[in-house]
């Protein structure tokens, strides 16, 4: 049971500094990652949702090590990332796909080259040992060798999302950040993407991260789910626990706002959150969804509660669950 | 579905024609529907199904470069949009036909105050003065749930929140007390939580004042959470239409159980594999001969390669377009006969 | 899209394939231009004064008597080195200075984009008089001076062009694959920012023709007896009073250059955009 997360982040913090003083002097920061903590298990996912600005890309962003933490460490089976970072040994290990499938791949390369990009930089294999891989990559997404010769002008948004899962896999990662893959592409391929993904996961005994606001793809996926709101992780389930019994009031609300695929269950009695987002550059004190939480109390305005462990398989940050309130 | 009332919007074989140097695209081929008064309809379909250019020929705002073919007509209120001239569209648009766009920042002007614009259509329409146009403009606000809408009246459109912005969308889209709004993916850039209060008014809307709200999305969840009835857009066709208890628990289209069944549940246990459309949508230049959908239909037969079904009405009381579901349950063949026993 | 395609794409214009043939055709002159003049374009011949056209002298002969036609085929060398000496120096030094202040940004960000806005600052025609001026008068010292008044607007180019491509996606995916600096201004800035900037020369080759003819044309650039266009009009000029057609020629193949270089930048621009498809 005791088994080493594969990927550890540990009170991560990113803060954008915004609007330099006079002589450069930073004065204000956008808190757009505060303090996340999160362990990521070999072989497992664990899904990442929020609103826009949450912070939820940024994280990923981190673990991947496109955008260094301003504080805090992220460990890659027990070693800092850092370290994999000045070897450059990171992309055999960790790997990303992008939310836009157009932007995603280099529109002057060839598929084949797009692929093999990762190989190339590692110096994996031959030239033709290469293209092998290519094509046997290719044909695992779904597609096929004679693909490689082609621009990606050529394809759709969900075959270009085929080809970016194809240049995730090509190193064998053990890791891959998933943000927002699904959300560009119509209804019908969707489907087809995260079928994809599972069956790759499946075969290869990879992790994700998936991160996305469309919180059915992430329940469909995921193993656990990570909510996050204003920059914090307020929730981390097991997915069956947050769905069947959700805790913090974000939550509950997020949960309750996404339509029903029943029209019959139109009436249902559901949570509206009253008001908008509060900005990350100027985030409320304490407890930071006091401002729009149904069950408010005095003392959100004051006290940050801390993310605690509320049954065996999930946390929660909420003052209604803090033992000395609870009491 | 009474025909006592004459439909407030009646679209009769809407065709438009793009012409490119490899040939002539359809983006809509032949599309009919009504909407009622007061009423909400959905129509659904995915990118390249011909929704946008549908609601756009409306509102008289689609680009030069699409042809209307001679049977089009859209009767508002029995009058043919179509053969209006720019100047009398311009009376209907914003007048009795609002629109509400994906992202409010485009259909914003950023250099001015929201209540300054929200005045100035109302004068612009009604022909009141500016300062009773203003509290107008601040009703309008309130209406929609601009909290302390008085002062943000001087906001500039950079100052508000997605969601917020897309409320002064509609307040400007009522200003006017438009019969019909044309709401094209209204929430597809907000957050969950905000698209919840945004579909709340929307309905509210409905309820309230009676408007006939076009619906035009990808999410079936906002057309299950919202709509009164339901059209699915597939290729520029219609394939599918009916209330949305008949499109929810009984849909006939194999395109509309698809898309219903690739959405990932929300309640109860995750399957491990979800149902999935197969194959892509097919190029507009090369669509196949006979029903749009047979390269992806798993129930294709010969007939479905050769000959393009019509939307038809079925016993179960959806109208679907597919040689199958109108066989099976005597659909078609309930059809047949009857025009057999005429001859 | 591979060269091969956008290759196919320009010459489906019209206009830019013409534009590409007059200019092709003009690139072949100015390497052959000596040995193929009837007569020699310095050789002075007194007693044919200003001929009118004919059939030993097609385009008649100047105040010297020398063979218009011969002297315009060898002014076509001058104009066709300066446009291309004047461009190759902004994509030489302008092009890697942008990619590297975009790309890298901070302080070398500063000091190139310093630099650039300091050239700017002075006109353009008062900088090549005055570089020109400082290293002599010269044809090729007047077209050091047009590829320096150049190169800022390639460096502004590239830098904005590289600020869009580095913060791509895929861009993102090469770093996270462990691609340095190198590789990826290689494989991916130089590639995507390339179009803009092949347009961008191909406009200025025939601003840099024009700016050749204006500098030798107010003696700063080609000397005699070296021939450029700018200098053929400078001489018919001032003869305009007795043989106002000398003037015509040199000037009708500035503005025949000219325009066929913006013929052809306007089709690149199209032919190199991949959304265009022409209707």
């Amino acid at each position: 049971m005791k088994q080493q997360p594969l990927v550890s982040l540990k009170d991560i913090k990113k803060h954008f500094p915004v609007g330099s003083g006079l002589f450069g002097k930073k004065n204000h920061f956008v808190k757009a990652v505060d303090g996340v903590s999160l362990d990521i298990y070999p072989g497992e996912t664990v899904g990442l949702v929020g609103e826009s600005g949450c912070g939820k890309s940024t994280t990923g962003r981190m673990v991947v090590g496109l955008s260094d933490p301003t504080g805090g460490e992220i460990y890659f089976e027990g070693k800092k990332l850092n370290e994999y970072k000045a070897k450059k040994s990171l992309g055999k290990n960790l790997q990303m796909i992008f939310q836009d499938p157009y932007s995603s791949l280099n529109p002057r390369m060839t598929v084949a080259d797009i692929i093999a990009e990762p190989l190339v930089l590692h110096k994996v294999g031959t030239a033709s040992e290469r293209r092998k891989r290519v094509d046997e990559l290719l044909e695992r997404v779904g597609l096929a060798s004679y693909h490689g010769n082609r621009y990606p002008i050529e394809f759709s948004g969900g075959q270009r999302q085929r080809l970016g899962i194809a240049r995730a896999l090509a190193l064998q990662p053990k890791l891959i950040v998933c943000d927002e893959p699904v959300s560009a592409l119509d209804v019908s391929i969707q489907a087809q993407i995260l079928n994809l993904l599972k069956e790759i996961q499946n075969d290869m005994g990879l992790s994700y991260l998936f991160i996305a606001h469309g919180i059915q793809a992430v329940k469909h996926i995921s193993d656990k789910i990570a909510v996050m709101y204003l920059g914090k992780i307020i929730e981390f389930a097991n997915k069956e626990e947050l769905f069947e019994n959700p805790r913090h009031p974000y939550t509950k609300a997020l949960l309750s706002a996404v339509p029903h695929p029943d029209p019959k269950m139109r009436n249902r009695e559901r949570i509206i959150l009253t008001g908008d987002l509060p900005s990350p550059a100027n985030p409320p004190a304490g407890c930071s969804f006091h401002t729009r939480c149904p069950v408010a109390m005095e003392q959100c305005k004051r006290i940050d509660p801390n993310l605690l462990p509320t049954s065996k398989q999930s946390l929660t940050a909420c003052l209604l669950f803090e033992d000395k309130v609870a009491n | 579905m009474s025909e006592k009332e004459e439909p407030l919007l009646e679209v009769k074989d809407l065709e438009t024609f793009i012409p490119t140097s490899k040939g002539e695209i359809k983006p809509v081929n032949g599309v009919s529907f009504s909407i009622n008064k007061g009423e909400i309809v959905a129509l659904v379909g995915e990118s390249g199904s011909g929704k946008s250019v549908s609601s756009l020929s409306i509102m008289g705002l689609n680009a030069s470069a699409i042809q209307y073919s001679k049977d089009s007509s859209i009767a508002f209120k029995g009058k043919d949009l179509l053969k209006l001239k720019e100047k009398e569209m311009r009376k209907i648009r914003g007048n009795e036909v609002a629109m509400i766009f994906q992202d409010p920042m485009f259909s914003l002007n950023p250099v001015h105050p929201i209540g300054r614009q929200i005045a100035e259509s109302i004068v612009l329409h009604k022909k009141v003065k500016y300062k009773e146009a203003l509290v107008t403009a601040l009703d309008l606000l309130n209406k929609v749930g601009i909290p302390d809408a008085k002062r943000r009246l001087n906001d500039y459109p950079h100052q508000l929140s997605g969601g917020m912005r897309q409320r002064v969308m509609i307040a400007m889209a009522l200003a006017c007390d438009p019969q019909l709004i044309i709401a094209d993916e209204p929430t597809t850039a907000l957050d969950v939580t905000i698209q919840a209060q945004i579909l709340n008014l929307l309905r509210k809307l409905q309820q309230e004042s009676g408007i006939a709200i076009l619906l035009i999305t990808h999410d079936l969840g906002v057309v299950a959470e919202t709509a009164d009835r339901v059209l699915v857009m597939y290729c520029g066709k219609i394939v599918e239409e009916g209330t949305v208890e008949d499109i929810f628990e009984n849909p006939l289209h194999p395109y509309t159980r698809g898309l219903l069944a690739s959405v990932p549940a929300l309640y109860g246990p995750s399957k491990e594999k979800l149902d999935t459309i197969p194959g892509v949508v097919p190029n507009p230049l090369e669509l196949p001969k006979g029903c749009n959908f047979v390269t992806r239909c798993s129930y294709a037969t010969e007939k479905c390669s050769q000959n393009a079904p019509t939307l038809l009405e079925h016993p179960a009381g959806n109208m679907v377009a597919c040689w199958n579901a109108l066989e099976e349950e005597g659909g078609i063949g309930h059809y047949e006969t009857a025009a057999s026993s005429i001859t | 899209m591979s060269i091969g395609t956008v290759f196919k794409r320009l010459m489906a214009e019209r206009l830019a394939f013409f534009s590409f043939i007059f200019l092709m055709v003009l690139v072949i002159i100015s390497i052959i231009a000596p040995f193929i003049v009837p007569y020699d374009p310095i050789e002075q011949d007194l007693m044919k004064v200003m001929a009118s056209p004919s059939a030993q002298h097609w385009l008649g002969t100047d105040e010297l008597g020398r063979d218009i036609f011969s002297r315009l085929l060898m002014g076509t060398k001058s104009a066709i080195q300066a446009g291309l000496f004047a461009i190759l120096i902004p994509l030489c030094i302008g092009v890697p200075m942008g990619i590297l202040s975009g790309y890298l940004g901070g302080v070398v960000d500063d000091i190139f984009m310093r630099i650039v806005d300091g050239i700017i600052a002075i006109p353009a025609i008062l900088l090549a008089l005055g570089i020109t001026g400082a290293l002599g008068i010269s044809l090729w010292n007047a077209m050091i001076a047009i590829g320096i008044v150049f190169t800022p607007q390639f460096a502004r180019l590239a830098r904005g062009q590289t600020l869009q491509i580095r913060s791509e996606p895929y861009v993102e995916a090469a770093k996270i694959s462990g691609a340095g600096a190198g590789w990826i201004m290689l494989k991916h800035i130089i590639p995507n920012i390339a179009p803009p900037i092949v347009v961008q020369a191909s406009f200025n080759l025939s601003f840099a023709i024009l700016v050749e003819a204006s500098l030798s044309f107010l003696g700063m650039g080609a000397q005699s007896p070296q021939i450029s266009w700018g200098n053929m009009i400078q001489q018919a000029y001032s003869m305009i009073n007795m043989n106002a057609w000398m003037i015509v020629y040199p000037g009708l193949a500035i503005i025949l250059t000219v325009l066929a270089g913006n013929f052809l930048g306007d089709g690149l621009r199209l032919a190199l955009d991949p959304k265009y498809r022409k209707t």
